[in-house]
């Protein structure tokens, strides 16, 4: 029994040198970018080490009763039930340090919900961002620049993370972490963010600011964060949203405010061009290559590259009477979705471009014989 | 007095009416000590089966990169852990032990309802056939989470009917089995048993019978709106036909948090009868964990919305809901520092129910600790969905409720089998299990810490490290239960025959029955030796 305990405790102190040592590889909560993530940090911190200096005292009275009061060093038990003099003082203290604690932590939250300048007022916001959650993707609107965009996962990562892929997923760089298109946001600007979903509940987080906020169907939730350093940060969703949860993940780009003007007024020529394309009538190979694309990054998720499905979930769209039917009906879906399944209403997310070519490659992919095209122009019309 | 009329029974054995065949003799059953036995049989049953599944969780998560499963397999995995270990490992095994021991705690020589008793546990193993049933079905098992959030637990096809119907059936099992510890208790206390004398592993477990009838009600209503939206168009939680998601997280909580409770106010009932017999020393503070226990129960029942923190409150209800549950802690301080006054000055011995005990204080106040840090609304919008929560809930209840349970088992099964365990291999059991749990769990503190989400079947490969590790863990501390199903079986087959008393100077009614407890205990209704009672004399 004896050496169990000398092995017990050399087992405790070499844990605690081991974290130590490895104290660079994160252990600790991440101090963040932002006010409001140093804020959450230090709250962390203070009550780390409370609880740290509440377990010494508690654990350390547990081991001298155990070292001290124990029938094998003949140690007699005396019979006492009851102090109301100790009952009374580890009543009041635990209350007491609460209080120290619920004091920041009361300042802290207001500053995230109801955040206010220097000078007392209403914290004014300069850019407002909303992000809009999808099975399993994110979108973004800047709202008053008229842009937006989705973002998912990035498409060598995709792959790799495959089973039976047969890639070391070692040798990817972030992996799991990087998308195709990072939201981009000036640095020293209040931004604030409008999170809402279309399906189900997702929960949009960057450890690096300091909160996460769930991204619900029906519902408009804000946050705010204020990014100081220009960098590259990164996050997942944090809410259960189905199969693919943990591979929506969120990458967000802070530029100065002279690169992010000028990024900004690329993606608005970018965005004017593509407007320009729904107008032009598409060749069936062009609108085929392009479709191929859009296919595998917004469909082939749920549908499989093979057009095979995954039943019952997600049907099967090789040999399927519906593609083979009336385009005006798939056409209809797509832009509407199918309430109460995953199936969702492209119409908001991608462009009359893309769904045009997406629609028009399971036309005639996968052995499906349709054999028409389906021109964006058409698609437009039947948006409105 | 009523022990010496049980002794002078069993010397006859045409008196202990065991009924004879599988059938009469189990399934049809209103005997409180074999009803009790087949909870607890079916509760390590399950243990066993969600633990498998918790291992193969563990086995994808050994490495960054999908290996062995496909995701939607791998939530129907983390989903179905939750629903087995929780509906089918810890609840049925407090009530397996409630069942055993309330009656022999108070005097009582049954519970007071045998016939519902017998109904209430065998409603279990159908509603779980009807769960386990859906991983033999077109799109799987329920896959959106214990919690089954709508509208994601509306996507899972067949399964939500059989999810909706279990979780009824499991509700309705829970309520009976609750009446019946309340009945009992309030009814078949020896006549000279007030309320004040009983131990305090009945008086847990009473007040833990009244959460079970407030919140599983409600998880009932919650879950058949669902079914409703399911089947039947409703839009309880539909947004585009009017609802509201966000309500069923409400509902859900007003039942989940009282719930988590329910899975651990047992378990310090448990704790408080080994620590005062292994410290040779009375209970600390005997009125004071009455009035803690309640005090926690009460609280749960204000606290819910502080697992919803990021979902989006007007701040006068986030301030509300962290303040209510940082109060939490203070009862359930009080409960830490009695145990420990209970050992301070003690003459104390550790066999093996006593390890269990003492790991349990430690290791559920860490659970408390994290818990406490999370109930800071600021920080719990970095800490919610992340492994630091995952680390915090194995703390309270693998280490919390699990440990209690298992302390418990090795403290009664020399009076419910007549043989002594091996002490050695339940030592060994303890040291494997308890090293192993915390290389499992601890590096989960660090990954939540460093960004790791919850649910997820793959991870950057920042967190590869850590992950091992935990896995590495959870082999092992899924072989040690599997060791514990050996000893326990062995226990039942033979060994050292146990005494009547079984620990020396061990307080309770149940030591004054013969090992192992004859069929009928406390027949004659009529007055105990208050003597006997832990807390028999001292109020």
């Amino acid at each position: 029994m004896k050496k169990a305990q000398m092995k017990f405790m050399m087992l405790i102190t070499g844990l605690l040198a081991s974290s130590m040592a490895v104290a660079e590889y994160g252990l600790n909560l991440r101090r963040g970018v932002t006010e409001y993530s140093q804020t959450a940090y230090g709250l962390h911190t203070l009550t780390l080490w409370i609880c740290i200096v509440i377990g010494v005292l508690v654990f350390g009275a547990m081991i001298v009763s155990i070292f001290t009061h124990r029938k094998s060093k003949g140690y007699k038990a005396e019979q006492f039930s009851h102090s109301t003099v100790a009952e009374v003082i580890w009543t009041i203290i635990p209350i007491i340090i609460l209080v120290v604690i619920a004091i920041p932590a009361t300042k802290a939250l207001i500053q995230m919900e109801n955040p206010t300048d220097d000078s007392g007022k209403r914290m004014k916001m300069d850019l407002t961002i909303k992000v809009t959650g999808y099975q399993w993707k994110w979108k973004y609107d800047y709202m008053e620049d008229g842009i937006s965009f989705l973002s998912t996962l990035d498409r060598d990562h995709n792959i790799a993370r495959q089973k039976g892929s047969n890639i070391d997923v070692n040798t990817i760089e972030n992996y799991l972490l990087e998308v195709d298109n990072p939201l981009v946001i000036p640095v020293d600007t209040n931004i604030r963010f409008l999170l809402t979903a279309d399906d189900v509940i997702h929960s949009w987080w960057v450890p690096d600011f300091g909160w996460k906020r769930d991204a619900i169907p029906g519902y408009i939730n804000e946050a705010w964060t204020n990014v100081k350093t220009p960098g590259i940060y990164r996050g997942q969703c944090a809410e259960l949203c189905g199969k693919d949860h943990g591979f929506m993940p969120i990458v967000v780009e802070a530029l100065s405010k002279e690169d992010y003007a000028q990024w900004l007024a690329e993606q608005k020529g970018e965005q004017a061009e593509e407007a320009e394309l729904v107008q032009t009538e598409w060749t069936k190979e062009q609108l085929m290559a392009k479709g191929e694309e859009v296919y595998n990054a917004q469909c082939g998720t749920c549908h499989q590259a093979s057009g095979a499905g995954m039943p019952p979930a997600f049907p099967a769209l090789a040999g399927s009477e519906f593609v083979n039917g009336p385009a005006t009906d798939q056409i209809d879906l797509v832009l509407n979705g199918k309430p109460g399944t995953a199936m969702q209403a492209f119409g908001n997310i991608l462009s009359e471009t893309d769904i045009a070519a997406a629609i028009t490659y399971t036309r005639n992919s996968f052995g499906n014989t349709a054999g028409d095209v389906v021109q964006p122009a058409t698609v437009k019309s039947m948006k409105q | 007095m009523s022990h010496d009329i049980t002794h002078n029974e069993i010397g006859h054995d045409h008196h202990d009416h065991k009924p004879k065949g599988f059938v009469k003799r189990w399934l049809m059953t209103t005997n409180h000590k074999d009803i009790g036995t087949l909870y607890l049989v079916f509760a390590l049953a399950m243990f066993i089966l969600g633990g498998a599944m918790a291992m193969v969780i563990r086995l994808e998560l050994f490495q960054p990169g999908l290996q062995f499963i496909e995701p939607h397999f791998f939530n129907q995995m983390t989903t179905m852990h939750a629903l087995v270990m929780i509906f089918g490992a810890v609840m049925p095994a407090f009530v397996g032990l409630a069942n055993w021991m309330i009656p022999l705690m108070i005097g009582a020589p049954d519970m007071a309802l045998p016939r519902m008793n017998n109904w209430s546990f065998w409603i279990l193993p159908f509603a779980f056939t009807m769960l386990l049933a859906t991983f033999f079905m077109d799109g799987g098992a329920p896959a959106g989470g214990w919690t089954m959030y709508p509208p994601l637990v509306l996507q899972g096809g067949h399964n939500v009917g059989f999810l909706v119907f279990a979780v009824h059936m499991m509700g309705i099992s829970s309520i009976m089995g609750a009446i019946n510890v309340i009945a009992t208790i309030m009814n078949m206390r020896a006549p000279n048993v007030g309320y004040l004398n009983m131990p305090l592993f009945v008086w847990t477990w009473l007040i833990t019978a009244f959460l079970l009838i407030a919140v599983m009600p409600v998880l009932a209503g919650a879950v058949t709106m669902v079914l409703t939206d399911r089947y039947f168009a409703t839009s309880f939680f539909n947004a585009a036909g009017g609802g509201d998601p966000v309500l069923f997280q409400h509902l859900f909580w007003f039942f989940g948090h009282p719930e988590v409770y329910i899975m651990i106010l047992p378990a310090f009932g448990i704790v408080s009868e080994i620590i005062p017999t292994f410290a040779r020393k009375p209970l600390f503070g005997y009125v004071s964990m009455v009035y803690a226990t309640a005090a926690i129960a009460f609280l749960s029942f204000i606290v819910w919305a502080h697992h919803m923190f990021s979902v989006g409150m007007p701040l006068g209800g986030e301030l509300y809901f962290m303040y209510a549950t940082m109060m939490i802690a203070v009862p359930t301080g009080v409960k830490i520092f009695n145990w420990v006054a209970t050992m301070w000055k003690g003459s104390m011995t550790f066999e093996t129910p006593m390890l269990w005990s003492l790991a349990f204080v430690v290791l559920f106040s860490i659970g408390g600790f994290s818990g406490v840090m999370m109930a800071l609304a600021p920080v719990d919008l970095q800490y919610h969905d992340t492994y630091f929560i995952v680390a915090h809930f194995h703390y309270v209840l693998v280490t919390g409720a699990v440990y209690g349970i298992i302390a418990g088992v090795y403290y009664w099964l020399p009076k419910w089998s007549g043989h002594m365990y091996s002490e050695r291999l339940g030592k060994i059991h303890f040291w494997w299990s308890t090293i192993s749990v915390n290389v499992l769990f601890f590096p989960q503190h660090f990954l939540g810490l460093a960004g790791m989400p919850r649910r997820i079947p793959d991870y950057s490969t920042q967190f590869a490290e850590f992950n091992m590790m935990s896995s590495i863990g959870g082999f092992a501390f899924g072989l040690a239960q599997v060791f514990f199903v050996y000893i326990v079986w062995k226990t039942v087959r033979g060994g050292e025959k146990a005494t009547d008393q079984v620990w020396d100077d061990a307080k309770g009614l149940e030591w004054t029955v013969p090992s192992p407890a004859p069929y009928h205990t406390f027949e004659e209704f009529g007055p105990v030796d208050l003597d006997k009672m832990a807390h028999g004399k001292i109020h």
